[in-house]
């Protein structure tokens, strides 16, 4: 078996005396998905910007094709550059253009000549559908729209593996679907990701293996079948009970 | 029916827009716009009659005051005025125009490098950081009027070689060294304003500290900054005048050399006439571009 593109181990984070995440090991083989599920503030979050460098993890260990990322030692900015993360709130840098926002990092960090940057994020555009967009501001566009841009700037560094976190989170029900059969797209086409949702549904649809986390810990994991709909742990039960009442499942 | 058909017979009732139908305002609707006529028309008036009333009682009041007639001879003796004003003018532009372009600039690159470093996190620059702390702490801190003072005199007190003693010079340090200071404030506001999710999203993408300030942080920083920032352009050009304490002839020194000649104060009000021609378009402006980045938020804000 070829080796995994993302090892997280035993890796716990506090911020102050609250413990946020504790105890962590995943594993993200290449060309799957992992999903992780849990209420608001069970460390889904924390974890993927511990994933991303953002936040310093405060035990365990991170490694990214089989290397360690979490060494002090460790240049962040080469890591994040083998790394794509999409936030809930889009983070489209507002005054540029479409698709200034995103041939920036092709060009600043990898070193792209314009044109080819510019070439690359057209074929993006095109790919999924917001060719037209190209030449507007970010706020001229939907949430879907900005959510999507915002996935296509993180693909356009070819990144190996793509964190999303609760990208549908801030969008009117209507515009989440737009943004879901974008990665599914990117599922199929082989992305490695790593996503935090609410969405149950979606997590069926694209994951390999789903993680239930309550209060920082990994409680239960598992294929998205038995997860979603056999679980065995009584508090992903209840979990799955109150998102079920929410109308979200 | 055909939308051609639903559309045009070109009535001259018909909307400025189309949806497909044919809309004429119903009665109710023209009763409407007649009384919101009314209503403006109403409006117009109390306002008028308002302003005429206060601004013609305070006219009034001065105008019939015992003094008016010697102030006006001595405020308002505009064709004295007129031939002193070449002169007035000479000193505006030989110092306080040059004064202003010079600091503007100077302020500008000084503020901005100042604000940077308070802000950057490199433990390299800590040494820098606190430095540029006490600076602003010191310079924001003291009336500027006593750093002209003190640069004006202290520096050449020390009889350095090859240090200035040039008035005009040392008054242009003294301005900069102040509003470097308050720039440097204002432009780190605008750093810090710029929301913390805006950094993690240009270094999740591998931009560097670095780029991410230059490419992501500043310019949305300085465009919110940029209406307070042209207020305290308006601020310089006026404090330009008080380099006349150290012997510069600016147009409030030559104004006051000429009042001081004739014991007629006309030539300060002179010069008070000159710095508003320069500073009223400026204000108008700056009013301008705040009323438009509030819009702009405003937008953001929506989407």
């Amino acid at each position: 078996m070829s080796m995994p593109v993302l090892e997280v181990k035993e890796v716990r984070k506090a911020f102050g005396s609250e413990v946020v995440l504790e105890d962590i090991s995943i594993t993200v083989p290449e060309h799957t998905a992992t999903v992780l599920i849990g209420a608001s503030g069970s460390g889904k979050s924390t974890l993927l910007r511990c994933i991303n460098l953002l936040e310093l993890v405060d035990d365990g260990i991170i490694k990214l094709d089989g290397q360690e990322i979490t060494s002090v030692d460790t240049d962040p900015d080469v890591v994040r550059r083998k790394l794509g993360m999409v936030f809930q709130s889009f983070n489209l840098f507002p005054h540029m253009k479409v698709l200034e926002n995103i041939i920036l990092a092709p060009m600043r960090v990898h070193g792209m000549s314009r044109d080819e940057a510019t070439e690359k994020a057209l074929e993006l555009l095109n790919r999924f559908g917001l060719s037209e967009k190209a030449d507007q501001y970010p706020d001229r566009l939907s949430g879907g729209q900005q959510q999507r841009v915002a996935i296509i700037r993180s693909l356009a560094v070819a990144p190996r593996l793509l964190l999303l976190d609760e990208v549908t989170s801030a969008l009117d029900p209507v515009l989440v679907n737009e943004v879901l059969s974008t990665v599914r797209e990117l599922k199929d086409h082989g992305m490695t990701m790593v996503l935090a949702t609410h969405e149950m549904g979606f997590a069926r649809q694209v994951a390999d293996e789903v993680c239930f986390l309550e209060k920082g810990r990994i409680l239960e994991w598992g294929t998205p079948e038995k997860m979603l709909e056999n679980p065995t742990n009584p508090r992903t039960k209840d979990f799955l009970q109150r998102v079920h009442e929410a109308g979200r499942l | 029916m055909s939308e051609d058909v639903r559309r045009g017979d070109g009535s001259p009732n018909s909307a400025p827009y189309s949806f497909g139908g044919e809309w004429t305002p119903s009665d109710f609707e023209i009763q409407r716009r007649a009384d919101r006529k009314k209503k403006v028309r109403k409006n117009a008036f109390i306002a008028a009659f308002s302003s005429i009333f206060v601004l013609g009682t305070l006219m009034t009041i001065i105008v019939t005051s015992p003094g008016w007639k010697v102030l006006s001879a001595t405020f308002f003796d505009w064709s004295y005025g007129f031939t002193i004003l070449p002169k007035i003018l000479v000193g505006f532009f030989e110092s306080n125009v040059i004064l202003t372009l010079i600091a503007s600039a100077s302020v500008a690159v000084i503020g901005l490098t100042l604000a940077l470093i308070r802000t950057s996190r490199s433990p390299a620059l800590t040494p820098f950081r606190i430095l540029a702390t006490i600076y602003v702490d010191m310079f924001r801190g003291i009336p500027m009027l006593l750093i002209i003072l003190l640069v004006g005199f202290g520096i050449p007190a020390l009889q350095l070689k090859g240090v200035t003693n040039n008035v005009f010079i040392l008054g242009i340090i003294a301005v900069i060294i102040t509003y470097s200071a308050y720039v440097a404030e204002v432009i780190r506001s605008g750093i810090l304003t710029v929301h913390p999710s805006q950094r993690a999203a240009a270094r999740s993408l591998g931009l560097s500290n670095f780029q991410t300030l230059r490419y992501v942080v500043l310019p949305q920083a300085l465009r919110r900054v940029t209406p307070p920032l042209l207020n305290d352009l308006v601020a310089l050009i006026k404090d330009t005048g008080l380099v006349s304490i150290l012997g510069v002839t600016d147009a409030i020194r030559a104004a006051q050399i000429e009042a001081s000649r004739t014991f007629n104060y006309t030539p300060y009000v002179i010069a008070a006439c000159i710095f508003l021609l320069v500073t009223i378009p400026l204000t108008r402006y700056t009013d301008r571009t705040l009323r438009r980045s509030i819009e702009r938020q405003n937008a953001q804000g929506q989407a």
